[in-house]
């Protein structure tokens, strides 16, 4: 919403540094975005064109003699064409500094005399049209400074950010409301009037309202003799400064009175509408209609039209004007329309349509039903100061309006909420000179009226919201509580920051891809989900796929960073994967995910990696089980993680056709675990075991053990055979050989004995020994390798 | 005499032998004729026995003197080769450190996460507990139980991405944490003093300053008495200890569905501390977040009276303070996830 410090004054003398002003709208809640002083543009003058004639030396640019008042003809030469004989513009004399800091000086262009520069409104800093010379209306005194002709001088153009609950700032006049209020100057809102004459509104114009619940008020009137021309200068250089261009004489006072009273309005061509008439209805279902913008567009039971007598819908409510009855060149009569909406069909009807229009940004949250008469008698003063006649009268036709909210306030509740200490009286006296009308009746209560220009105002604290804008948000005391806990990260959070920490410190980068995938990542990462979840609007269709895992995204970093030169990376991601909904869910089976991924590197890396995830976490329980089918993963060089017998994770290395998919020449070591999963589990905590002053004991036992066997069901073995005396268990080496056969090879482990309370014996060591020989051989089909 | 002479000459002998040793192992070797019983010295020892008393006095004490001069000599030649080997052997270890090859070895955390940790400090020194939840939300979660109902005007804020469940517009990606407190307040009584950093979502294509998944962090304070006062308080105490003493906030009238009265949430230029920069636009000030006291809608929606408890909510993103504090220029730099680019914080 932008407006000018002029336009603001028209409603209050608000007087100030320009900057000052500005920070005090931010802290009324509307942000300054911009702010825009205009210089007095000293020199620039209204110059009429007499001639334009080609440069003898140069295509460029032409020669252009223009009247500065005194008939006298002088040159300028000009790289702009627009302007025709007869049209005023504005010239830049000798001497004038432009807003860019130009010196305009008396130059020769190209061997051809220049007696000063003609202007864009954007070298004027007048608005951003730079394609052509500004074309002034033609009513601009000739030979007069500019800014004076357009009331211009040293004006403020504040561009300010509005909050959807304030439909009262999307005025000039409702900005000017709250900025009086701050400043502790009246506002005063005139009440227009304007002379009648010829054949009464209601002899040729009527209006019903058929649905109530769309349309709460109808105000029209009607205009006769109306040339559709150019409007004002002033009226046309503050639409074009506010945001909105120049059309014409009708569609510019339209505008004009809906920025400066927050009021939509529409005109008809009367001459289009039979009968004068005018109704309001739900449209029917696939009621169509061609809009102003020429766009057909098809509508629904739920929105509503404006019909004309023959019941043809000739406009939507509120959103936009049909194109069958709009104002022509040749125009005469006008149909003024100035209606309320209720809020929610016009927001729905817009919504659906894609079509916003700054009247239904305004009735959508909220205009003032009011001031419809004011606003249609603004309408009019300024059609008839163009010289339109009014016919006596307004239609004003009344629907369902809502009543103004009466709120019970307890100041009480106020400094409550606030943390102030204020009266009731200073209450009141915060809320008055915005609009609310407040009446003690007890010591604590103010009965308040809410204004009609605040629909968004409804409950206690909304008010007290208005209390706190114009208390002042930085005149609140600073307070600072205190929670009666203390602060703490939970178990989890703080176990998954120590996990962070240890792979951070054994050399692993963090990574955080986004988390939507393309519809074939899935396939090329060999990984075969059922119905993954995808997104029904994503911008762009490689967005699409919500990942149901880790390994896609992190293959995508694994490929960006060798296209780069980044070979051999580490790297680790903690985030959500999403899978369907079990069962009844609404919502995706959405779990917490740890991927670790190793560049140029072979299984046994994603294996040492694990064992430092399960170290560090201080897992029990979770077991690697070898797999030839684990998804995306290499057929023999990949295991599932067990939980019980639940898979909660895999590693190993990745399938070295998904590596190629991914356009990844290195091998790449991965485990991916499912984070809640196993921090889920007995975990951590461990019980202390004393630390023995007795020496241990080692002893290495190698057994050739078939493929077939994994190392680990060895392990266990040992482990549950050497029993408490065992502190330690290693493998330290595996070995393959023709004298061990083909589908065996040699594991050795180192096995540190101890007991807590004794050395131990050669005999004991002896025992344990042979039992694990035992027990190896007997369960696993291996032999002790001499 | 001599006797005496005799034993200058095996002395003289000795002392040749101790400083022709050029290595401590040929001294060691050389130890038993030097001083040893079957050495030249020794000898004598062992001799003084047949001497007259008188003599063996005099012979004697010649003869103690002597061998402990030699045996001096003898110390000081192993103390000397001693250091002369340990300086060979250092000679020979000796090692130009500043050759080494720069590998610190260590991997990083994402800045993110670095940035989720400070803040998730400093808020726990105040007295917060840290809150999560899913990323999935349904429309009830991120809308409707902020007292956004589906027809408000305002749901225009967030461009939201939806999900394909068969479940209408129902499921969608969180468009804010804040679906977060709601299951706080649902599942804790008040006192609630929490945050809820994390991912969150919008329908945005990516630029230097947008992607359609980015991360932020939320705070909620339920408790009796709890004031908007309350609510400028913490915000500065967060500024100053996040941010550093010399950076201050204020709050700006708002607007959010789900807080009223509501603000914004400035803080001083932290390049400009406040004096007016390019980067803050000559104002003094960066736009952080929103905030205000929860609208008694919200409350009442998870089942807390809202005339007993009262409470603040804020909410800025955590990605921006990354990018500030680095002076990262594009957002989208942060999440190529390229090497060259993590290891340098």
């Amino acid at each position: 919403m932008k407006v000018l410090l002029s336009w603001l004054r028209e409603f209050a003398p608000i007087e100030g540094d320009p900057t000052e002003l500005g920070e005090a709208m931010s802290m009324l809640g509307m942000a300054v975005e911009s702010m825009e002083v205009f210089g007095s543009l000293d020199g620039v003058i209204v110059a009429e064109v007499m001639a334009t004639r080609p440069h003898p030396n140069a295509d460029r640019i032409q020669l252009v003699d223009v009247d500065t008042g005194d008939g006298v003809a002088l040159q300028i030469c000009c790289g702009a064409f627009n302007m025709a004989v007869g049209d005023r513009v504005p010239l830049a004399t000798i001497g004038t500094t432009m807003p860019n800091g130009m010196e305009i000086a008396k130059r020769r262009m190209r061997g051809e005399e220049s007696n000063g520069m003609l202007c864009s409104a954007d070298e004027l800093g007048l608005g951003n049209d730079h394609d052509g010379i500004y074309i002034l209306p033609a009513e601009v005194e000739l030979g007069a400074q500019l800014t004076e002709q357009l009331g211009l001088g040293g004006d403020v153009l504040y561009d300010l950010e509005i909050n959807p609950n304030r439909p009262d700032a999307m005025s000039v006049a409702g900005v000017a409301r709250d900025l009086a209020a701050h400043l502790g100057v009246p506002f005063m809102m005139p009440q227009w009037s304007v002379g009648e004459s010829g054949e009464p509104v209601e002899d040729v114009a009527s209006v019903t309202i058929h649905d109530p619940q769309l349309c709460g008020r109808f105000v029209a009137r009607v205009l006769r003799d109306v040339v559709v021309g150019e409007s004002p200068a002033w009226m046309q250089l503050r639409l074009s400064l506010c945001g909105m261009r120049p059309i014409n004489s009708v569609v510019d006072v339209s505008n004009y009175v809906m920025l400066e009273l927050g009021t939509p309005n529409h005109t008809y061509d009367l001459a289009k509408v039979p009968n004068g008439h005018l109704g309001v209805r739900r449209a029917s279902e696939s009621e169509e209609l061609v809009t102003l913008d020429d766009g057909m567009r098809t509508l629904t039971g739920a929105d509503g039209v404006i019909v004309d007598d023959t019941d043809s819908a000739i406009g939507i409510a509120g959103v936009m004007g049909g194109a069958s009855t709009e104002i022509s060149d040749i125009t005469t009569e006008v149909l003024l329309e100035l209606a309320w909406w209720w809020p929610r069909p016009i927001a729905e009807t817009s919504t659906r349509l894609n079509l916003r229009s700054e009247a239904s940004t305004r009735f959508e949250r909220g205009t003032d039903w009011a001031l419809n008469v004011n606003a249609v008698n603004r309408f009019c003063d300024l059609m008839a100061a163009q010289g339109a006649t009014v016919a006596p009268g307004h239609i004003d036709v009344w629907g369902e309006v809502p009543s103004r909210a009466v709120v019970e306030l307890r100041t009480s509740r106020v400094n409550h909420l606030l943390g102030t200490d204020m009266s009731r009286d200073h209450v009141a006296s915060l809320l008055e000179p915005i609009g609310f009308d407040t009446e003690p009746v007890e010591n604590d209560v103010l009965v308040t009226v809410v204004p009609s220009f605040r629909p968004d105002t409804t409950t206690e604290t909304d008010i007290i919201e208005e209390v706190a804008r114009h208390y002042g948000y930085a005149t609140i005391a600073k307070t600072v509580p205190r929670s009666p806990d203390a602060g703490h990260l939970s178990a989890y959070q703080q176990e998954r920051r120590d996990l962070r920490a240890s792979l951070a410190g054994a050399g692993f980068n963090e990574i955080i891809p986004m988390p939507f995938l393309a519809p074939d990542a899935l396939a090329r990462t060999g990984l075969s989900i059922d119905d993954p979840v995808t997104l029904a609007n994503p911008l762009a269709a490689e967005e699409g796929v919500l990942r149901p895992s880790l390994l896609p995204g992190v293959m995508g970093v694994v490929a960006y960073n060798e296209s780069h030169r980044n070979l051999g990376v580490r790297l680790f991601e903690i985030g959500h994967i999403f899978m369907p909904p079990r069962g009844d869910e609404i919502l995706p089976d959405e779990t917490e995910w740890l991927a670790i991924a190793i560049a140029g590197a072979q299984a046994d890396a994603a294996k040492r990696a694990w064992d430092l995830v399960a170290g560090r976490l201080g897992l029990r329980g979770v077991t690697v089980e070898n797999r030839d089918d684990v998804a995306g993963m290499h057929p023999t060089r990949a295991a599932a993680l067990l939980a019980d017998s639940t898979k909660v994770g895999m590693m190993g290395e990745v399938d070295p056709g998904v590596l190629a998919a991914w356009g990844i020449s290195q091998r790449v070591a991965y485990v991916e675990v499912q984070l809640d999963a196993i921090l889920s589990m007995p975990h951590g905590d461990r019980a202390y075991r004393l630390v023995s002053t007795h020496p241990s004991s080692d002893i290495d036992l190698a057994f050739v053990t078939p493929d077939a066997v994994p190392a680990s069901a060895v392990e266990s073995t040992l482990r549950a055979t050497a029993g408490e005396r065992l502190m330690s268990l290693r493998l330290f080496d595996v070995f393959r050989g023709a004298q061990l056969g083909a589908d065996s090879r040699s594991i050795a482990f180192t096995l540190r004995l101890q007991a807590a309370d004794h050395t131990l014996t050669e005999d004991e060591i002896g025992a344990i020994r042979q039992n694990c020989i035992d027990a190896v051989e007997a369960r696993h089909g291996a032999m002790l390798r001499a | 005499m001599a006797v005496s002479e005799d034993i200058d000459a095996a002395a003289t002998a000795a002392h040749g032998l101790i400083s022709g040793a050029a290595t401590l192992d040929a001294l060691k070797a050389a130890e038993p004729e030097i001083l040893g019983k079957k050495s030249a010295l020794g000898q004598f020892k062992r001799a003084l026995g047949g001497l007259e008393p008188d003599e063996r006095r005099v012979v004697g004490q010649h003869l103690n003197a002597v061998r402990e001069t030699v045996s001096e000599a003898l110390d000081d030649r192993r103390a000397e080769l001693a250091a002369g080997e340990r300086r060979a052997q250092f000679e020979e270890e000796r090692m130009d450190l500043t050759e080494v090859p720069t590998d610190p070895g260590l991997g990083h955390l994402h800045l993110v996460t670095q940035t989720v940790q400070r803040l998730e400090d400093v808020f726990v020194g105040m007295g917060f507990t840290v809150s999560e939840g899913p990323e999935v939300e349904t429309d009830w979660y991120n809308f409707e139980a902020l007292n956004l109902p589906k027809w408000h005007p305002a749901r225009s804020m967030w461009d939201t991405l939806y999900l394909n469940l068969d479940q209408g517009d129902n499921v969608l990606l969180r468009t804010h944490t804040s679906p977060v407190q709601v299951r706080v307040m649902q599942e804790q009584a008040p006192p609630i003093y929490t945050i809820c950093p994390g991912k969150v979502f919008r329908r945005d294509t990516a630029d230097a300053s947008h992607l359609p998944a980015f991360h932020q962090i939320e705070g909620l304070v339920v408790d009796e008495g709890i004031t908007f006062g309350d609510l400028a308080g913490t915000l500065d105490e967060f500024t100053s200890a996040y941010f550093g003493g010399a950076i201050k906030s204020r709050l700006r009238p708002s607007f959010f569905p789900f807080t009223e009265p509501s603000a914004e949430f400035d803080i001083n230029c932290v390049i400009c501390e406040g004096s007016g920069c390019q980067t803050c636009q000559r104002t003094g000030w960066i736009e952080l977040g929103g905030c205000g006291m929860v609208h008694p809608n919200v409350l009442s929606n998870v089942g807390i009276d809202p005339e007993r408890y009262t409470g603040f909510a804020f909410g800025f993103g955590i990605d921006r303070l990354a990018l500030m504090r680095h002076g990262i220029d594009d957002l989208r730099d942060m999440f190529t996830n390229d090497v060259r680019f993590l290891t340098q914080f």
